[in-house]
């Protein structure tokens, strides 16, 4: 067929004694957007790097146009018009956008980056992005980088485009203008394909899904015929329940009581401006609002890592209900404390987890001070990896193996064990799911509703609207480091909430 | 008369300087590729030393010797040391992917004995003198620009080097440019800052820090040769070059890695090294405290440029790490 755009067959890969794919194939079509789907760890991203160059497969053939080629470096795939939107950006931070968009080009002639903005501003103007060419990377929000990728692959004159979870960090809003981007592309006869784990996503934009599990392909489906639970079947080997089983509330009592906290940042801008708030034990309370509206700030100010310049936050022991001040205090005088307070932050192995060291040794992080002699006890620490390892069905070699070498939900989800492990009595998520399947994430927020059954009070800061409603017993919404309001999740709608986010109470901006 | 002392002082600063200036070009373009390499110290010896043996060698075959080859062969002997050098260097840390500071810090050492047991040799070999020089070698680095360099002080301030100390200043102008203002310097940048980013977009990163780090170790490596060429007039003594490598190395901070800052960087630290003996000081401490100047302004340097918040004036994002594109 000469409609192919490009065909794999066959595709090995294997990364030490991992196998990343095993006999892969897959054909993408010219004007057709394409969902990879799969679980975490199930080789989407090994294969579509092996595409862009990144890595070179130890078997298989790959075809562009009916011709089989070989693709051994990322110039070579763009030899072929292929471009890839890697998950973690590839951008030069201190760069301009233009000036990143040419980044490797070997253009004839003098080096002339004004008239390259010019083309940039052409091609934005074609496709209707919004972006400033000489805007530096670091002044960027995720969306306009995420832009500027797009931008780079198509200044090449890509007709093939990967592009690796583009939704994971983008608002709801975000994502439609991104959708309507690819379809634009989609008519211009390019051949696309999409990672994604959020099943909506991939039956809204995509026309063809193909699944890949362990490693190896299952099968390709049309998206037309194609439902959430059959996908959700391919994906995982067996059906599964997708329901978050939320109970009442139970024995609610005020855990937490935050009031009127302020803080500003490095550069002297209020973060956070008079956020008050009580987490009650037995609940979920979720915190919903557009990236970097203050959420990271704010579970980081409960946790002791933000110095506050105004207001008081209250812990109440559920033992004696004595009141404790957590203000100015560190995480380690807030543990001396007796306050079970559990914290999954937002960046998983730069606050989380160190990434050189195994599953074990980063369990030993949480109880370090445990420990009175000299030499180290392994056994539990080691005890509890492997516990965490079955019961979370995390994917990996070994409980010795680094953890950098897991894939991004499988990291997740031993960060998230290990906090879990502390029988906490505060547990605060920040975007626990962020980039897992929907495996997994059901399996995170099954985890929450536990620990809400036995009586933590659980911080929930979500992107996605939908879970925040099924999930949370109470929502708030900050916009702008300020509270918009307060809903109750059994009888809210994601319109209100959305409306909330974008809501400023006019101090700010 | 005070102003004539003052040029007198500027322009011996510049001679001091010029070493530093060959050092820290050098290390820039090597840093902007992403690899920190604090062998610089030992190349500036080896770069010495090269052209000692060269010069030497020549002198002694050619009885009536010839002015160019004088210092074509030198030239060559201390490039090719110096290449060799940054050779050794790349291929452990790019290649290999060795640990960037043991590499370096091994390298320095190593350079600094080569330099010491060649010159050791040699001047066991002149003998009787106890020194070597080279005197007809040294007399044509000294060539000055006739006419210009005997303008008084104007003369005295602007003309009165030999041919390298233009070299250098002209190197690190046309870096700067090279940076700044070509694709090459895009290229070679984004392989500094992120060599996975400059890997996607099809930059052969592998050949840009080969490249980058061969031509800063030729540059500095030109500073030892001026050093025992120029300044010392073809004389070598063993350390006789001291720690201006290390010197070299803090420049390139101080210059916020920009070879255009790193002009009058070099300057004024050139001018530091040498104060002590421009002042005239009492007591054999005030001296002293006065030679670690260049040191103390290096700390402080140091302590005010961890404090800088802007982005461009950070050190390269990836300075230090090796690349490996498969690396998961």
């Amino acid at each position: 067929m000469d409609n192919v755009a490009i065909e794999l067959r066959g595709i090995c890969k294997t990364f030490g004694s991992i196998k990343a794919n095993n006999n892969v194939n897959l054909i993408l079509y010219k004007g057709e957007i394409l969902s990879l789907l799969g679980e975490n760890g199930s080789g989407k991203t090994t294969l579509m790097n092996m595409i862009s160059g990144i890595y070179y497969p130890d078997e298989g053939h790959i075809f562009i146009d009916g011709k089989e080629v070989v693709i051994s470096s990322p110039k070579d795939a763009y030899k072929y018009k292929i471009g890839m939107i890697h998950q973690h950006f590839k951008l030069v931070d201190v760069f301009t956008a233009a000036e990143n968009i040419v980044l490797g080009l070997e253009e004839q002639g003098r080096f002339d980056i004004k008239a390259a903005a010019r083309k940039v501003k052409e091609l934005c103007d074609r496709y209707g992005f919004v972006l400033d060419p000489n805007k530096k990377i670091y002044e960027m929000s995720v969306s306009e980088k995420q832009t500027v990728e797009i931008v780079k692959v198509l200044y090449r004159g890509a007709d093939i485009l990967v592009l690796d979870e583009p939704t994971a960090v983008l608002t709801p809003q975000e994502t439609r203008k991104l959708f309507d981007v690819l379809r634009k592309m989609k008519e211009d006869n390019k051949a696309i394909i999409i990672i994604t784990h959020k099943l909506h996503e991939v039956l809204a934009v995509s026309d063809r899904v193909t699944v890949l599990r362990k490693g190896e392909t299952i099968g390709s489906v049309a998206t037309s015929e194609a439902t959430v639970s059959m996908l959700t079947e391919m994906m995982v080997g067996a059906k599964v329940e997708l329901n978050i089983d939320r109970t009442e509330p139970v024995n609610p009592v005020p855990r937490l009581i935050v009031e009127d906290i302020s803080c500003v940042n490095r550069e002297n801008v209020r973060v956070l401006n008079d956020i008050s708030f009580v987490a009650n034990s037995g609940e979920i309370l979720g915190i919903a609002g557009i990236a970097g509206s203050g959420q990271r700030e704010l579970l980081e100010s409960i946790a002791g890592l933000q110095h506050l310049t105004e207001g008081n936050i209250t812990y109440i022991d559920p033992e004696n209900g004595e009141k404790k001040n957590l203000r100015d205090m560190t995480p380690v005088q807030i543990r001396d404390l007796g306050v079970r307070l559990s914290f999954v932050p937002e960046d998983r192995l730069g606050m989380g987890l160190v990434g050189n060291m195994d599953i074990s040794d980063n369990m030993m992080l949480r109880s370090y001070t445990k420990g009175r002699g000299v030499f180290l006890h392994k056994k539990e620490p080691a005890t509890l990896a492997e516990r965490i390892v079955k019961q979370l069905e995390v994917v990996t070699p070994g409980i010795d193996t680094p953890v950098r070498r897991l894939s991004g939900g499988n990291v997740q989800k031993v960060l998230v064990g290990r906090e879990i492990s502390s029988a906490p009595t505060v547990l605060m998520a920040a975007y626990p799911v962020r980039g897992l399947d929907i495996n997994s994430s059901y399996l995170i927020y099954n985890l929450l509703n536990e620990q809400k059954q036995n009586g933590t009070a659980v911080i929930f800061v979500g992107e996605d609207l939908d879970v925040l409603i099924d999930l949370c017993d109470r929502i708030i919404v900050i916009g702008g480091g300020q509270i918009t309001g307060e809903v109750d999740a059994r009888n809210t709608t994601k319109e209100e909430i959305g409306y909330l986010m974008t809501k400023s109470n006019g101090g700010e901006q | 008369m005070i102003f004539l002392k003052i040029i007198h002082f500027i322009s011996a600063a510049i001679v001091q300087g010029i070493p530093l200036l060959f050092g820290a070009t050098g290390e820039i373009l090597t840093e902007k590729s992403g690899n920190l390499n604090l062998g610089i110290p030992g190349i500036m010896y080896v770069g010495g030393i090269s052209g000692i043996i060269g010069g030497y060698l020549y002198e002694k075959a050619a009885p009536t010797p010839n002015g160019f080859l004088l210092i074509l062969i030198p030239l060559l002997a201390s490039m090719l040391g110096s290449l060799l050098m940054a050779l050794i260097y790349s291929v452990l840390t790019i290649t290999l992917r060795a640990n960037q500071n043991v590499t370096g810090l091994a390298l320095t050492t190593f350079g600094v004995g080569l330099g010491n047991f060649f010159g050791g040799s040699l001047l066991a070999m002149f003998g009787e003198s106890g020194s070597i020089a080279l005197k007809a070698t040294g007399a044509a680095y000294r060539t000055k620009i006739p006419f210009l360099s005997t303008l008084g002080w104007f003369g005295d301030l602007f003309f009165s080097y030999g041919f390298l100390a233009y070299t250098a200043v002209i190197i690190a102008i046309v870096a700067g440019i090279i940076l700044n203002k070509t694709r090459v310097g895009l290229n070679l940048k984004a392989v500094g800052e992120s060599p996975a980013t400059a890997d996607a977009a099809g930059i052969n990163v592998v050949k840009y820090k080969y490249l980058a780090t061969c031509i800063g170790g030729v540059i500095a490596g030109l500073g030892g040769l001026y050093w025992v060429m120029d300044y010392t007039d073809g004389a070598w003594t063993n350390n006789g070059f001291g720690d201006r490598g290390w010197l070299a190395i803090a420049i390139v901070i101080f210059a916020i890695w920009k070879p255009k800052l790193a002009i009058p960087s070099s300057f004024l630290f050139g001018g530091l090294y040498i104060l002590s003996v421009f002042i005239q000081v009492p007591t054999s401490w005030a001296r002293e405290i006065i030679n670690m100047l260049p040191y103390l302004v290096t700390i402080v340097v140091l302590c005010a440029v961890s404090a800088r918040k802007k982005r461009e004036n950070l050190p390269p994002a990836s300075l230090g790490l090796s690349y490996f594109r498969e690396e998961r």
